[in-house]
């Protein structure tokens, strides 16, 4: 059973057509990792399925096509996103941040807070003096804060300490127990801890889809598809939700992607 | 002294009247990225719709009937603008030269209308006997009109930035102006609070063109077009969106225009304005204030 069904999907930036024929699934639980070098368009696959970018083709969720749909109306459906460079609204407080998020009275303000307490204590500090690393939990805050049917979470881990990687990963793992997420990463090492299935994008299309265990035991797969050398060791391979913070030897691809 | 007061007085009421003007302008570009080119016809209309009532009820100089002016042209500005909003502009976000062609192109047209119906002359502008008295401040004699002025442009300022401030609209309209995207993609209709928006500044042009026709003593076709300049210079200045810096960059522009025009030569206010824009271009090319409450 899948939550996300993708078919055939073309996405336009400023006239240039970056996606053809996109089409892959997300399952209903669990991390589904959305992999591939940069500017392949991962982040304009998840741009495509809420709408922000002019796209033809079929997105299905839950079954019910929303390909048509205006963004707030999908989101409203049951999508939350966390966008790449975290876009938290620098001069609203993070309360008004959090307070523009949420969709109904009752928002589940208790698991923001028990995963990212730090919030509750900063509610009154304008986001934009945040640091990246509290910049991020508050955009994840934004997500969690409703009850969502899928979450799109994109490069949560972007420009992070190591530590606070760990922190995301942990509140992701928290979070993918109750919610299907799709997760554009180039930290392999968060991708092998959360991830059970992957999709991977070469040049706007997708060229592999499997077991995410699978991929990252091959060496070589994965050298051809992200380009990057990479031991998972064999504890981390397959989705976990344990929490524990990725360690140092954390292989990145390059920087931004499309 | 007594000069000096009466010059920060009547710029107060100057200022009062851009920032009227100016501040629906600055909200809706900062939140629709439209230039809106029709704000100066919205408030030529309000006016003259005002102006009819007001002369057609019977005596136009009594308080009732002034109050009566001034919730007719708020009104009829705010339905022009929802008209303007829902049936053209709607249409055209992210075509933002087509955009800037329509709102002049209904400018244009609601002036010409306004000519053909009222004629191109400017016409008397009935008030209460008290507006063209004065009252005593500080050794000088301020004409009472321009504290109408400054008093209402205070409240409108407390009332919008109470609005920006503690409603779900207004928080909307914040964020809105810092990533509309965004906000969309929070699972919040944006469209909705462009509505909103374009209403606000309509009904504040309104209000403004039946209190310019107050500070001037008469409506006149250009009436809108003349004030929509300094609106421009003064949502430069104060910085797109910002209610803040539009109330500010009103006390700057119209201070400046009130005492150069006195104690320099009559006239060279208007230049010093545009110099003083083209300083804060220099200098701060983003305006002098970034936050829009």
């Amino acid at each position: 059973m899948n939550i996300l069904t993708v078919r055939g999907l073309d996405a336009f930036v400023g006239g240039q057509q970056i996606l053809q024929g996109v089409t892959f699934d997300v399952a209903a639980t669990g991390v589904t990792a959305l992999l591939g070098r940069n500017g392949v368009g991962k982040t304009t696959t998840l741009k495509a399925v809420l709408g922000l970018v002019r796209r033809r083709g079929e997105v299905m969720l839950g079954g019910r096509r929303i390909d048509e749909e205006r963004t707030h109306r999908i989101v409203t459906r049951g999508v939350g996103y966390v966008p790449e460079d975290r876009e938290v609204f620098a001069r609203l407080t993070v309360a008004e941040n959090l307070q523009l998020a949420a969709r109904t009275d009752r928002s589940r303000y208790a698991i923001v807070d028990q995963l990212f307490p730090e919030l509750r204590s900063r509610a009154r500090q304008l986001a934009g003096t945040l640091s990246g690393g509290q910049q991020q939990m508050l955009a994840l805050a934004r997500a969690l804060l409703n009850d969502n049917r899928l979450l799109l979470v994109d490069e949560p881990t972007k420009g992070l300490a190591p530590r606070v990687v760990g922190e995301v990963a942990d509140a992701l793992a928290v979070a993918a127990r109750q919610v299907p997420v799709l997760l554009v990463e180039q930290d392999l090492r968060v991708v092998a801890r959360l991830a059970h299935d992957v999709v991977v994008m070469a040049e706007g299309r997708v060229v592999h889809t499997g077991r995410a265990a699978e991929l990252l035991a091959d060496t070589s797969l994965v050298q051809q598809l992200l380009g990057v050398h990479r031991e998972v060791p064999a504890g981390e391979r397959g989705s976990d939700s344990a929490p524990g913070a990725p360690g140092p030897g954390a292989t990145s691809a390059v920087a931004r992607s499309r | 002294m007594s000069t000096v007061v009466l010059l920060a007085m009547t710029g107060l009421g100057l200022g009062g009247l851009y920032f009227l003007v100016a501040s629906g302008l600055s909200l809706i570009y900062g939140l629709m990225r439209v230039l809106n080119f029709a704000h100066g016809a919205f408030l030529t209309v309000g006016a003259y719709v005002g102006y009819q009532v007001g002369t057609h009820v019977g005596t136009a100089s009594s308080w009732p009937v002034f109050a009566l002016m001034l919730v007719v042209g708020t009104a009829t500005a705010a339905l022009f603008a929802l008209l303007t909003e829902l049936l053209l502009v709607r249409r055209l976000y992210e075509r933002e030269i087509e955009q800037v062609l329509v709102t002049v192109g209904v400018g244009i047209g609601a002036v010409a209308l306004v000519n053909g119906i009222w004629g191109a002359d400017s016409l008397s502008f009935p008030a209460p006997g008290w507006m063209s008295g004065t009252t005593g401040l500080l050794g000088a004699q301020i004409p009472n009109d321009r504290l109408v002025l400054i008093a209402t442009a205070a409240c409108v300022l407390g009332g919008l930035l109470a609005f920006l401030r503690w409603t779900r609209h207004g928080l909307i309209i914040r964020a809105g102006v810092e990533n509309r995207a965004m906000v969309t993609a929070l699972g919040i209709d944006v469209r909705r609070s462009f509505t909103v928006v374009f209403v606000i500044g309509g009904a504040l042009a309104g209000l403004g063109g039946v209190l310019a026709a107050l500070y001037n003593g008469s409506v006149a076709p250009g009436m809108g077009d003349s004030l929509l300049i300094f609106a421009f210079i003064v949502v430069v200045i104060g910085g797109l969106g910002s209610i803040a810096g539009s109330a500010v960059a009103a006390l700057v522009v119209a201070l400046l225009q009130q005492f150069t025009n006195y104690y320099a030569v009559s006239g060279l206010g208007d230049f010093t304005v545009v110099l003083a824009l083209a300083v804060v271009l220099l200098v701060r090319p983003r305006g002098l204030f970034r936050q829009t409450a």
